[in-house]
């Protein structure tokens, strides 16, 4: 093997990076709050809600939990103009994102629910309130905390999965390295580069979840 | 310009289809393999192996499954080794889903009570024949229903070698777009056919999960 390895574009090149890492840290941003809301409200559907909406959510749910990310995003943003629905990059692979994240999250926000005592619905009922209120005020935060690690690895498995809205022209982290190896020629270093900054982010970001698990719970879950 | 029926444009796509099975199966079973090369790894006694075996999973799992294939495309090239798409695509999917065999069953492993341990090692077993011969039979049975689950994993993760250019599924659907110009109705075909592969595999790891669940209810 006879190859230098050469980093000198780096000097060179690393706005682009920055901008991919800030471009992907939105994404990620914005795809998580909107994708866990939209968890949370399909899962308090296929656990407590009406039943018209149930085989709904759960088509919903198995649809994109058995097809690749790269697939939605692209019937997102190719097939959806066709419909007359016409979409920036940033904005489709946004939505492809929410969608993503909502569908599996809403899989392991059940189970939290599911996993609550019987006794914390009688106990609501008892205090007059009603399903809704029950489930907001006594059941939410105790199953959020109970499945907060599942979730955060399913976040950072959204991050890492994000790579592929370079494929529709969003310039984030992997744009940047697609960019520089075809202005430089050095695939290796720029991938090489891309990656570990994309092994420090899901390193970072699940620090910053389990920092963030501890302000928003912050007392004991009682089992 | 030549017409294109739905029959001509799923035909199409159906042929595909082969080649994101056929490649499904070789990452499975390849994973597998250096999957439990790397289960032995981490539960060894030697803490180099241990060390070894945690980072390569932290590694794989830690960074886009896409850079990993970017990485195997051109990387082997620095070798002088033309690397044909199909040999990146291969080897990057293998080592991709043995880090995450390798943890799916080391939980498995884990999960066995200590007493078997003990208990095989009073027979006089050494580490190998405790393993073979009363670990892996029962970490087995909890291993099925996760490692089913994540062969859906595996088959969606196909759909990125379309990138470096290996022609499966989704490369097909891109190719017979750019020809049709009907995106909505061929991505909707392709999406169904990834359905139509992973939904029996989802399925069937919820029930085999429900059945250990309910085997195991007494304990």
């Amino acid at each position: 093997m006879n190859y230098v390895f050469e980093f000198g574009w780096l000097a060179q090149y690393y706005p682009q990076i920055v901008k991919g890492v800030l471009i992907t840290l939105e994404l990620i941003a914005i795809g998580a709050v909107l994708g866990i809301s939209l968890g949370i409200f399909c899962a308090w559907a296929r656990a407590l809600g009406p039943a018209w909406l149930k085989p709904i959510v759960a088509t919903y749910v198995e649809l994109i939990r058995n097809t690749p990310f790269l697939i939605q995003l692209f019937f997102i943003f190719f097939g959806l103009p066709s419909l007359g629905l016409q979409l920036g990059e940033l904005t489709a692979a946004n939505i492809a994102m929410v969608i993503n994240l909502g569908a599996y999250s809403c899989e392991i926000i059940r189970a939290g629910i599911q996993a609550t005592p019987k006794g914390q619905f009688e106990a609501g009922a008892s205090l007059a309130m009603s399903r809704f209120e029950t489930f907001r005020h006594v059941v939410l935060v105790p199953s959020l905390q109970r499945i907060w690690p599942a979730l955060s690895s399913q976040v950072v498995i959204v991050m890492l999965g994000s790579s592929v809205v370079s494929q529709i022209a969003a310039e984030d982290l992997t744009f940047a390295a697609n960019f520089i190896q075809s202005r430089t020629f050095r695939a290796f270093e720029a991938y090489m580069v891309s990656t570990l900054i994309y092994l420090c982010l899901a390193v970072l970001l699940r620090q910053t979840l389990a920092v963030l698990g501890g302000f928003i719970f912050p007392r004991r879950l009682v089992r | 310009m030549i017409e294109f029926s739905t029959w001509d444009i799923l035909r199409n796509l159906l042929l595909a289809t082969r080649w994101t099975i056929l490649l499904s199966l070789v990452s499975f079973v390849g994973g597998g393999a250096v999957g439990l090369l790397l289960l032995f790894l981490r539960i060894s006694k030697r803490k180099m192996a241990r060390a070894f075996a945690k980072y390569y999973i932290e590694l794989f799992q830690g960074t886009p499954l896409l850079m990993q294939l970017f990485i195997a495309f051109f990387g082997l090239g620095l070798f002088g080794v033309d690397v044909p798409a199909w040999l990146a695509a291969g080897l990057a999917l293998i080592l991709w889903t043995a880090s995450f065999l390798a943890e799916i069953w080391r939980g498995c492993v884990e999960s066995i009570a200590k007493g078997q341990w003990e208990a095989s090692a009073s027979l006089g077993m050494g580490r190998l024949q405790q393993m073979r011969y009363v670990i892996f039979p029962q970490a087995l049975k909890i291993a099925v229903p996760p490692t089913v689950g994540f062969s859906v994993q595996v088959v969606k993760g196909t759909a990125l070698t379309s990138i470096i250019g290996f022609v499966e599924l989704s490369k097909a659907g891109t190719v017979v777009t750019n020809a049709t110009f009907q995106p909505f109705v061929v991505y909707g075909l392709v999406a169904l056919i990834y359905f139509a592969l992973c939904w029996p595999l989802s399925k069937s790891s919820q029930i085999l999960e429900r059945k250990l669940n309910v085997a195991h209810r007494n304990h």
